[in-house]
């Protein structure tokens, strides 16, 4: 048993949810009052480049959550503490759901822009597309295993596998791009001018402290369940 | 409205979308976890004595 | 170092040689990749492009390399071994470079079969292609004896296999597609270089942790 006596709530847990979802609440409401009322309309793509200040936030938030979830994993693998194994799968958990959010934003950009929902050219897409596929299985390989040291360690060399595919996927994309699937589109502009830049910069701040609040609630929520589950069995 | 500034506010409506579902699974947990809570509570009671 | 040659070689030659007796995933890897070919015949409409054909060698040979891979462990399984191979003094990811080099020599004889099909049902091969295929099987072979591993874990192994495999294959597709169709292939036959090495020994050093109770 190992929840009860192992855990400990330190500071960082009784203060992080609240904190960081106030932080969240003010950086967006911010961040996207920037994006519509200061920074100034594209000249190319018009008012639907707006859509920019949550796509991209939401993409590269996806990332970071993979990249923790990666990081809890290799903790798993090295110290062998039952922890870091909830903490993965959270992160993860919370990475698929920016990424389908990923996937659903840059649908719809690409419908505004170039009136088709999806095109293999847009190499962002491509890419989380095949990410979303390789974390769907993650799902998949946790609940088709039984609960245990043997699940715990193969989530996390499966998460892993996921950071590393991340580079390899968008070379792979990128090459792919030259000779199979011509990149007719792309949203890939020039350099943001500096009022764009600062707007954008408050939404990613603002999507990274929704996505790290959501994670502590539902971490805390797992946790929770598990440390029921044990007392169920203790008074069994 | 035109057409880009539908699909932009429909783009920023599934973000709210989301939120507002994630709400709504985390309000089910927790009413599951207060009740199974209070069953063991009520275990524990008749177990231990009380 | 050389004991752990030693254990390698001992590994790879068991599994060859209890499938030269059985003779039971070989053969069937055969008929699958003719059937597949034949299969893809049909289903290509007429005036199909040459690249269109080499695509689905490609879907061929990946498919073909899950059929042999839901079989990498079955022998251990099924006679309890694998217990017994981690319990023994080796390195244990000795045991994954054992099989990966096994699987490998079967995907290289499925290919010898389904290379010279394909040239005889659709159209001739270029050395591009087949190079492709060759670095191909090596990375393929690497993350597939892992994650068969990893799928003998779980309750629904035959569903969990290409479902962990497919999304990880991806870029090898990529790569040896362009590899087979491009004017300039020298950059998909380095990615596919590139893909082995990186995948190989992030699969070597975790091996251990998927096996391990």
């Amino acid at each position: 048993m190992w929840l009860l006596s192992e855990h400990s709530r330190g500071p960082s847990l009784r203060f992080g949810p609240p904190l960081l979802a106030a932080a969240a609440t003010g950086l967006l409401v911010v961040g996207f009052g920037l994006a519509f009322y200061w920074a100034p309309e594209d000249a190319d793509q018009g008012f639907s480049q707006k859509i920019f200040y949550l796509h991209v936030p939401i993409a590269l938030t996806a990332y970071a959550c993979f990249g923790w979830g990666a990081w809890k994993a290799l903790r798993l693998l090295w110290t062998g503490e039952r922890r870091y194994d909830l903490e993965s799968y959270t992160a993860i958990h919370m990475g698929v759901i920016f990424g389908l959010l990923t996937l659903i934003t840059g649908s719809i950009w690409a419908k505004v822009s170039w009136g088709v929902w999806w095109s293999w050219g847009e190499r962002q897409l491509v890419l989380f597309l095949i990410l979303f596929l390789f974390y769907s299985s993650y799902f998949m390989l946790r609940f088709s295993t039984e609960p245990g040291p043997r699940r715990e360690r193969n989530s996390a060399v499966y998460a892993l596998f996921g950071v590393v595919l991340i580079p390899v996927s968008f070379l792979a994309v990128r090459i792919a791009g030259t000779i199979l699937h011509p990149t007719i589109f792309t949203h890939e502009g020039a350099d943001l001018p500096g009022e764009m830049l600062a707007a954008f910069c408050v939404c990613l701040a603002g999507m990274l402290s929704l996505a790290g609040a959501l994670y502590l609630v539902e971490l805390s929520g797992k946790r929770i369940d598990a440390s029921l589950r044990e007392l169920k069995e203790l008074l069994a | 409205m035109t057409t880009s500034e539908k699909y932009v506010t429909a783009a920023y409506l599934v973000l709210l979308c989301a939120l507002l579902v994630y709400l709504l699974i985390i309000a089910l947990k927790v009413g599951r976890l207060e009740e199974e809570l209070a069953d063991l509570t009520r275990s524990a009671r008749e177990k231990l004595g009380g | 170092m050389s004991a752990y040659a030693a254990d390698v070689a001992a590994l790879a030659r068991k599994d060859l040689l209890l499938e030269f007796r059985s003779r039971d995933t070989l053969p069937a890897m055969l008929l699958f990749v003719v059937s597949a070919l034949t299969v893809f015949h049909f289903a290509l409409p007429g005036g199909s492009s040459e690249r269109a054909e080499t695509g689905l060698l490609w879907i061929a040979i990946v498919f073909t390399a899950l059929l042999g891979l839901a079989r990498a462990f079955a022998a251990e399984r099924e006679q309890g071994v694998l217990d017994g191979l981690v319990l023994a003094p080796s390195d244990r990811s000795a045991i994954w470079l054992g099989k990966t080099i096994g699987v490998t020599v079967f995907l290289v004889l499925a290919e010898l079969v389904a290379l010279p099909a394909f040239a005889l049902f659709f159209h001739p091969l270029s050395w591009e292609l087949v190079a492709a295929v060759a670095l191909a099987d090596l990375g393929i072979a690497a993350i597939g004896t892992l994650l068969a591993a990893m799928a003998a874990a779980s309750r629904a192994r035959e569903l969990l296999l290409p479902l962990l495999f497919l999304p990880l294959v991806i870029p090898v597709v990529i790569g040896g597609v362009g590899a087979s169709v491009a004017a300039e292939p020298g950059s998909f036959l380095a990615f596919l270089g590139l893909y082995d090495a990186v995948f190989a020994i992030l699969c070597w050093a975790s091996f251990e942790y998927v096996v391990t109770e």
